[in-house]
């Protein structure tokens, strides 16, 4: 059986070819590409801007993982799209892509959460067989157990997504969205020695961002720390940096305000998944999500599970960040039960939560 | 499968931090780990050092529950330990388990002063030494040690007995109006503690205790005995009517959820809490909006 899944509920248009042999063994990845849309420094990615690119690369995408797969249209069995959640404008341009290929090749199609998506691609590299799920990403913070036939939110965000607070921080900062804003965070942060204090928000299983980012603007504009001319600066003698900083205990640096931002937000996540796990009383925790592959978070997260004689499992970027495989592989396992998305109904809805998902193929 | 590389363990490079982390356990610098090496952190000073040795009773996300002696060894008492967590920041570690702890301190001194049933606090320590020389262990709390079962094993002990007993209705009736009086007393706790000023904020039947009381008919299941509230980990200050009905929700909740049995005895609880205090009606007033609301939020993105 094989899938080729569409993903394009943010700035990543993903196209993956998915393979589950007949015989059984363990599923393969015949194909998985993705095209990023940058947006320059100190903006974040526009609705309309977005749908744009996906809209101009999605026939040079299929076509390309088509070739890379060496499978041809009459061997794909069935076309899975993300249906949501996910900024609308995006979402629509693929799903209108996805429709016009199943009604070219005459093939059936699923529509997917991208959430589903994440988590079951997340089990299937890892082998985590009954994780608690952390999903950070740009738009979705949640943490997830599964319990009889759904993925049930534990706890989540009450405001905004985690990779959203670290991508306006990049904004502020002006630091280069090429390949991933909160990439060049986690680089810059390697350099950040000294902890500002910031809020910490954690109300039992659940967190919220919003007051973090708004004091630590202000503290960047307080200390005249953001902006393009000293976006600049850093450029120009990164090398230099290092240097001041140790010299300068007092006043802090674009790094280590990376550094605390980050120290502070990953260990309100860490808190409320390990919540979670003593909750449940599980010992595995999988990370998923564009947020999941941050190396620190990975780091933490492994100390906490260790200290609780667990493990954690994580990706790195090809299946933490949004690709297509993710959607081909839930989207296949949804098949294979007899679930199907009839053309009159395939929609994409900006808001699907993650336990809306009858999930038929785990018992 | 033709993927390659996956991260079954995380990278324990700890380079980037040698100026901040001073103190790094040992344990988290080993390559394997495996459940077996697994043991529950160093007590601090002085309780590693104390005979009898204090004995683990439950571990939770945040903290550990012993029991331990206070002052000669005849004298229980219960010992919270909140022990210092490797994967965060030090500063920031130290900053949340102080605040936490006194925070929690503050509610149970100020519960005790106001009478409410609460176990006394004995002592505290927010830098409480660890294994080592001067190492950072954690912070610890000793409360008065409070005899008797949590009303969820009460209740649970109640719903097995009721299944084996044969009852005609009259003593079906009889047996309910008990669990009906244990409800009204929960209610009626809930209400001092929302009276003195503090919620709660995290009700669940294992966090109200029976303290027993002498019967002399041992057929039945005790639930007679004084409700007292124990856990304050989560607790804060405060007489807004919603941070009340969010207390009472919880508990409304975790009674469904985990004795279905009782539930349909549960309205019995706010019986009890109305009566218990002048602002109790505007907060179960409240209560309604909350359980309509709910938790679920549709989300963006």
């Amino acid at each position: 059986m094989i899938a080729i899944g569409m993903e394009g509920s943010a700035n990543k248009l993903g196209i993956g070819i998915m393979q589950h042999p007949k015989d059984g063994s363990p599923p393969q990845v015949l194909a998985n590409i993705r095209h990023t849309y940058v947006s320059p420094p100190g903006e974040g990615f526009l609705p309309k801007d977005t749908a744009r690119h996906h809209r101009s690369w999605v026939v040079k995408l299929v076509k390309q993982a088509l070739k890379e797969a060496r499978v041809s249209v009459d061997d794909v069995d069935c076309i899975c799209f993300t249906k949501g959640p996910g900024m609308g404008a995006p979402l629509q341009s693929v799903v209108v892509a996805a429709r016009m290929l199943s009604l070219l090749w005459g093939k059936e199609l699923v529509g997917v959460n991208h959430c589903v998506g994440h988590i079951e691609m997340g089990r299937l590299i890892t082998g985590a067989t009954n994780p608690v799920v952390l999903y950070v990403s740009g738009g979705n913070t949640q943490v997830i157990a599964y319990s009889s036939q759904r993925y049930r939110i534990f706890g989540e965000t009450l405001d905004m997504a985690v990779g959203n607070c670290l991508d306006r921080f990049a904004r502020t900062l002006h630091i280069s969205n090429d390949p991933a804003p909160g990439y060049n965070i986690e680089q810059l942060a390697k350099q950040g020695k000294q902890l500002v204090d910031l809020p910490y928000v954690v109300k039992g299983m659940d967190c919220s961002f919003s007051g973090i980012l708004a004091a630590i603007d202000g503290l960047a504009k307080e200390w005249g720390l953001g902006g393009e001319e000293k976006a600049k600066e850093d450029e120009e003698k990164s090398s230099q940096i290092a240097a001041a900083s140790e010299s300068l205990e007092d006043k802090p640096t674009r790094a280590d305000l990376c550094f605390s931002l980050q120290e502070t937000v990953f260990s309100m996540l860490v808190e409320i998944t390990e919540r979670a796990m003593a909750h449940v009383g599980s010992k595995q925790v999988l990370i998923v999500g564009g947020v999941g592959s941050n190396e620190r978070l990975q780091e933490m997260m492994g100390i906490m599970a260790r200290d609780r004689g667990g493990s954690v499992y994580a990706t790195d970027e090809r299946f933490c960040i949004d690709n297509g495989i993710m959607i081909a592989q839930a989207g296949m396992l949804a098949y294979g039960t007899g679930f199907r998305t009839p053309l009159s109904e395939s929609t994409c809805t900006q808001r699907f939560r993650t336990d809306e998902v009858f999930v038929k193929w785990r018992d | 499968m033709s993927v390659d590389r996956v991260y079954s363990e995380p990278h324990l490079t700890f380079s980037r931090f040698n100026l901040t982390w001073a103190v790094l356990p040992t344990y988290i610098l080993h390559s394997t780990f495996t459940m077996e090496d697994y043991k529950p952190p160093a007590l601090p000073s002085p309780f590693n050092n104390t005979t009898p040795p204090p004995t683990l009773l439950t571990q939770g996300a945040e903290a550990h529950l012993y029991k331990t002696t206070s002052l000669n060894p005849s004298i229980p008492a219960a010992l919270k330990i909140r022990p210092s967590k490797p994967y965060r920041h030090p500063i920031l570690d130290r900053r949340l388990t102080r605040a936490r702890i006194t925070q929690e301190a503050r509610c149970l001194a100020k519960l005790v002063r106001e009478g409410v049933s609460v176990p006394a606090l004995l002592a505290l320590d927010w830098e409480g030494h660890g294994g080592q020389e001067g190492g950072w262990g954690g912070a610890w709390l000793m409360m008065e040690w409070i005899e008797g079962d949590v009303v969820r094993v009460a209740l649970e002990k109640w719903e097995a007995w009721m299944k084996k007993a044969s009852l005609d209705d009259e003593q079906t009736q009889a047996q309910e109006a008990r669990v009906r009086a244990l409800m009204r007393k929960m209610g009626a706790a809930i209400g001092a503690l929302h009276k003195a000023g503090v919620v709660h904020g995290d009700l669940t039947t294992s966090n109200l205790m029976l303290r027993p009381v002498d019967t002399n008919d041992t057929n039945e299941v005790g639930l007679d005995g004084d409700v007292v509230l124990i856990d304050f980990g989560l607790a804060s200050q405060s007489a807004q009517d919603e941070d009340r009905a969010v207390d009472l929700y919880v508990l409304e909740r975790a009674i469904a959820s985990t004795h279905p049995r009782s539930e349909g005895l549960a309205e019995d609880l706010i019986v009890g809490y109305r009566d218990s205090y002048k602002g109790a009606p505007s907060a179960l007033k409240r209560l309604e909006d909350v359980r309509l609301r709910g938790r679920k939020r549709s989300m963006l993105g």
